[in-house]
């Protein structure tokens, strides 16, 4: 498109300069397809204290539930107890009839936005990373939640566990080009 | 109330509130549910080290260290406010299969003979910690979610890579639990 004033003609190349880095930070962003949402609103920062107060309920059951038990886990994994399928069983359930009914009636945010939803892709990782995760999972007797949780609770040694998860995304991310996806 | 409150709480309760963090956050924020991203925007925040993969803006996701941040206190308020003052009913035979290898308190979250600063320097609680903890950060990037997000997200999204992921979290923990910690507990 002819641009003949020189201004505009700059500003045009820095908009176009800012959608590339954009799309490039999207495009990164979203190798993980859980952050695959961006909103366009603009909210002071405070606005994710709402994040927050979810968040509290969701220590508070892992406490209470004892969700975050390590005795918990391994009676899991050795079929000796019905309490973590009834919980992850019932949290599925209620997920799927929610984003059902989300989808259905197109419930937008509180803030007016509508809600989107990304197929997930397959790839090998999740089966060769879900072995491994599956194997930290029964050894450390928590998912990335519960090790917050844990170190909630005071025990200050899980923050050792949750240094050395940190120290292992960070070595995924740095083979993460050579490992087979 | 407050009695109520203190026991401990049944799975379907449990389950049915965390089923709801689904639609909570989706309704608050257009957020998917998950956990294990957070170690990612904390590689991207502060070692970056011009990996590609952790060279985004995660400013943008910092709602999910305002949700973790929320699990800790919330955690907090449970041991300090909701506390039953009983240890937790651990399986018969999980109680004596684990008192075979030394363990016979079960009073914590998690057993103190096994996770302690003392026992970190040894060879079963370097395992169990280190090692455990590397395979959790390792293995749920790799995967692209962890529970949250591959098996309460993702399914409730019904997605079938979440399904497939699921499963190997579930064929991965069968195998370390049956198969290979009974080793490393005798060490």
């Amino acid at each position: 498109m002819p641009i003949k004033n020189n201004l505009s003609d700059t500003n045009t190349k820095a908009t176009m300069a800012n959608l590339i880095n954009d799309d490039m930070d999207f495009e990164i962003r979203s190798l993980d397809s859980m952050c695959i949402n961006d909103s366009q609103q603009q909210h002071p920062w405070w606005y994710n204290f709402k994040y927050l107060t979810i968040g509290i309920v969701f220590g508070i059951v892992f406490v209470k539930a004892e969700i975050i038990s390590w005795f918990r886990i391994q009676e899991m994994f050795r079929l000796q107890s019905f309490h973590m399928f009834g919980v992850i069983g019932t949290a599925v359930v209620v997920g799927m009839i929610s984003v059902w009914l989300i989808k259905k009636f197109s419930i937008k945010t509180i803030h007016g936005e509508s809600i989107s939803f990304h197929p997930k892709k397959f790839n090998k990782g999740q089966v060769y990373g879900g072995l491994l995760f599956g194997m930290g999972w029964a050894l450390t007797g928590a998912c990335p939640g519960p090790l917050f949780a844990q170190i909630g609770t005071g025990a200050l040694v899980i923050s050792v566990v949750l240094v050395s998860a940190i120290a292992g995304t960070w070595v995924y991310g740095y083979f993460r080009e050579r490992l087979p996806h | 109330m407050m009695e109520f409150l203190k026991q401990p709480w049944t799975w379907y309760v449990a389950g049915a509130i965390i089923g709801l963090i689904v639609p909570a956050l989706l309704i608050f924020g257009n957020k998917h549910f998950g956990i294990s991203s957070n170690m990612r925007h904390i590689c991207a925040a502060c070692f970056p080290a011009n990996i590609a993969y952790f060279k985004y803006n995660w400013k943008k996701e910092i709602w999910n260290f305002f949700f973790v941040g929320g699990v800790i206190i919330g955690a907090m308020i449970a041991t300090v406010l909701l506390n039953s003052d009983s240890p937790i009913q651990v399986n018969q035979h999980l109680a004596s299969d684990l008192a075979g290898y030394g363990i016979t308190d079960f009073s914590g979250t998690v057993p103190k003979q096994l996770f302690s600063f003392e026992s970190l320097f040894t060879l079963r609680g370097f395992i169990m910690m280190v090692i455990g903890g590397f395979l959790v950060g390792f293995g749920t990037r790799y995967a692209g979610g962890c529970t949250s997000g591959h098996s309460i997200m993702g399914l409730s999204n019904l997605q079938v890579p979440s399904f497939i992921a699921t499963c190997c979290f579930m064929a991965g923990g069968f195998i370390m639990a049956n198969l290979i910690l009974p080793f490393i507990l005798r060490l």
